[in-house]
């Protein structure tokens, strides 16, 4: 047994060494591959991957599982794996990797990952996202930043005005926008999208420090802090600047209503710019990215591949194919376009990208080097499902109904600490 | 011709084996339904509510913890939202039913013209999947875009109509699309037992000069319990069930003002890798059907044994 593995270490180094040669004749790297991006940009990007994993060899098993924002997906890969049969790369974000990684069921990517260099080229947060007990089980492909304003600037020229850099700032703008007869903030009634307007909030007016104490740590003492409070007044406030329709409407929708200067501005992640991008306008000119009012803050939410236990050496060589071209220069390039994110890891060429994307790679840089980059709650990075939903059952709750701060503070306590 | 002395000697050991066949086929052509009704409806009941005792949270585990998903459950708000709500949909959605179903039957039976049109137009929405009529009532009931802005474009501005938007309402939004979907079901049924009733009875309640209300309330309908007990059974286990109407029509909200059973247990189990917890809200969404059907069936049982 010790011999076979020892021969499997031995082939796999060969064949990631040997890449770009023929290396068919030991192993043809193969990957099966879940996922659940089957529309549109989405779509187009995995498509790209694929091409790109073929023209190097690989033999690419397209298993996507459309619907439910990976619901689907998540039932199949469970029984998938109970069966033993797991598929070697799956598209699964944030704790949910260590969730997976904690039953034993993901790989060892180490050895790319020490190849390639991944320690220097990923921001700590992704580092700890996608590592298990020191080792690399998972591979980002993308980072969507979540604090953004998508701002008409016609809209906002109305009653002459700066961007916001505090939320009192914001507030000042969104009663002028009011007394004006113009909806402030696009919004979707959605328990999410209430949770992303929250997030932005509490990072704005706590920090990150605030924010990580909070959601990450889970202190009781912290989520029913004077902050937290705080935090839930602006929420209040929020809900006074949304128009009345607003329950149940899907984000790129309340898009929409932006682009059509129905409303001035939406809080949104950057998929919100594919929605602009795809009616024809441009950044800068038909709309603004301007990130909500913080410190220099950043929340990043990030899609990954989780690469699994596989016993064949083909479908090892894949993984490590598979792995080594997504975090690589070009795939990030190419893949990143199409999503509307930018590449996971950092010092890719920025000249294909547009003045959002910019934006966005030149923040990340610096909140990750200033400590005031966070992973997004809303988007399931900085916690996992059951904390999650916790915090959307109280946040959308206190949106939708008159509940005091006070109240929703307290909820919010106890809330988390029954979902854990 | 040349008999085969085999045949001859094979024939009475046959006989047997027809005998046995004619006696026992209906049993071996139920045999393999009930096997997997008992494996994949039976075996799965048994196996949910172990995993309810169970801390599961991704995957499965199966070292019994008691009754502690079942303590963390009750005491989540949600939870308690959820089932106020199905207490209030269930009620009001099986009494608006019926009632409007059995109108509509006894309406369609004074022979009225064009009944068989009238009958499907009435029956149709039956046909209509949840999701299609959550779909549709949404937009009719949204104020931006359906009932409220009509109304708003032919001048009656004050018109308001906000039900879908507000926390308070939403719920009985649901009870408007499952009524308008299910009390044709109703009438139908009705329908079809009003025409069984003996017009002996009826033509003789006329010779006593009662008036046709009257013959109603006090003759037919009391024959009509039958309908009236299937009725609502049918319809109790569809409110329990109802998810797919939540998802399309407000989608739990606004807020979680308006989640179901069904959406709380599809919530926990499949986005929050919560098993044991969706489990345990599975058991109790049961508990509330066996709490239905469990005196219906030991009514229906000791009547047999009387009658």
């Amino acid at each position: 047994m010790k011999i076979l593995t020892h021969k499997l270490t031995v082939t796999t180094a060969l064949v990631s060494t040997l890449m770009f040669a023929a290396v068919t004749a030991h192993a043809q790297p193969q990957a099966e591959v879940l996922h659940y991006w089957t529309s549109g940009g989405e779509a187009k990007a995995v498509q790209a991957l694929k091409e790109d994993f073929e023209a190097n060899g690989g033999k690419w098993i397209d298993a996507p599982v459309a619907g439910g924002g990976g619901d689907a997906q998540a039932a199949v890969l469970r029984s998938r794996v109970l069966s033993g049969n797991p598929p070697a790369a799956v598209q699964i974000k944030g704790p949910n990797i260590h969730e997976w990684a904690a039953t034993g069921a993901l790989g060892d990517l180490n050895a790319v990952g020490a190849a390639e260099g991944w320690d220097n080229v990923l921001p700590p947060l992704l580092q700890d996202i996608v590592k298990y007990d020191g080792k690399y089980v998972a591979v980002p492909v993308n980072i969507h930043r979540v604090d953004w304003i998508w701002a008409n600037p016609e809209v906002l020229a109305k009653v002459d005005a700066e961007p916001p850099r505090t939320w009192d700032e914001f507030n000042a703008i969104a009663d002028k926008l009011l007394a004006a007869g113009i909806t402030p903030l696009a919004h979707g009634g959605q328990p999410w999208q209430d949770a992303t307007i929250f997030e932005t909030v509490a990072l704005g007016l706590g920090g990150a420090e605030f924010f990580n104490k909070a959601f990450v740590e889970k202190d009781p003492e912290t989520l029913k802090s004077d902050t937290m409070k705080k935090v839930f007044d602006q929420m209040r406030k929020m809900r006074g600047y949304v128009d009345a329709d607003f329950p149940g409407r899907d984000w790129n929708l309340a898009t929409g209503m932006v682009m059509r200067g129905e409303a001035a501005m939406q809080i949104m992640g950057d998929w919100a710019k594919g929605e602009f991008v795809a009616a024809g306008k441009k950044p800068g000119v038909d709309f603004l990215c301007l990130s909500t009012p913080s410190n220099g803050g950043y929340i990043l939410n990030s899609d990954s591949f989780a690469m699994f236990k596989v016993t064949s050496a083909d479908d090892n060589a894949g993984q490590e194919l598979l792995a080594r071209l997504i975090l690589g220069e070009k795939f990030q390039e190419t893949f990143n376009l199409y999503k509307g994110s930018i590449p996971a890891r950092m010092g890719v060429a920025t000249d294909k990208f547009d003045e959002c994307a910019v934006k966005s790679m030149i923040d990340l840089q610096a909140s990750s080097e200033s400590g005031e980059l966070v992973g997004s709650v809303a988007h399931e990075i900085a916690a996992a499902g059951a904390i999650r939903g916790a915090v959307l059952d109280v946040v959308t709750e206190h949106f939708n109904s008159d509940m005091t701060s006070e109240a929703a503070v307290e909820r919010l306590a106890e809330a988390i600490e029954l979902a854990e | 011709m040349k008999t085969n002395p085999m045949t001859e000697q094979s024939l009475p050991a046959k006989r047997p084996l027809s005998d046995w066949l004619r006696w026992n086929v209906a049993k071996l052509v139920v045999a393999p339904t009930f096997a997997l009704i008992i494996f994949f409806v039976y075996g799965f009941i048994a196996w949910t509510g172990y995993v309810s005792f169970t801390k599961s949270k991704m995957l499965p585990t199966y070292s019994f913890e008691g009754v502690y998903q079942y303590v963390r459950l009750w005491k989540m708000s949600t939870w308690h939202v959820a089932m106020e709500n199905l207490l209030v949909f269930g009620g009001l959605f099986i009494l608006i039913a019926i009632v409007l179903g059995c109108l509509l039957a006894v309406a369609l039976d004074q022979r009225v013209r064009a009944e068989g049109l009238l009958r499907t137009v009435y029956l149709y929405p039956m046909a209509i999947s949840f999701i299609i009529t959550g779909t549709a009532w949404k937009w009719i009931l949204n104020p931006g875009l359906g009932l409220e802005k009509m109304f708003h474009s032919w001048g009656w501005e004050s018109f308001s109509f906000d039900w879908l938007i507000n926390s308070d309402m939403a719920i009985y939004t649901l009870v408007i699309a499952a009524v308008w979907q299910s009390s044709g079901f109703v009438m139908a049924l009705f329908l079809a037992a009003l025409r069984g009733v003996d017009s002996e009875i009826i033509k003789a309640a006329y010779l006593d000069g009662a008036s046709l209300s009257r013959i109603y309330l006090v003759i037919i309908l009391p024959t009509l319990r039958p309908v009236f007990l299937s009725s609502f059974f049918i319809l109790a286990h569809m409110a329990v069930k109802s998810f797919d109407l939540v998802v399309a029509l407000t989608g739990g909200g606004p807020g979680n003002s308006s989640i179901m059973p069904a959406n709380f247990m599809y919530e926990m189990t499949f986005r929050r890798n919560q098993i044991g917890l969706g489990a345990a809200s599975a058991m109790m969404m049961l508990a509330t059907v066996m709490a239905i059907v469990i005196p219906y069936l030991y009514s229906e049982l000791r009547e047999r044994k009387h009658g």
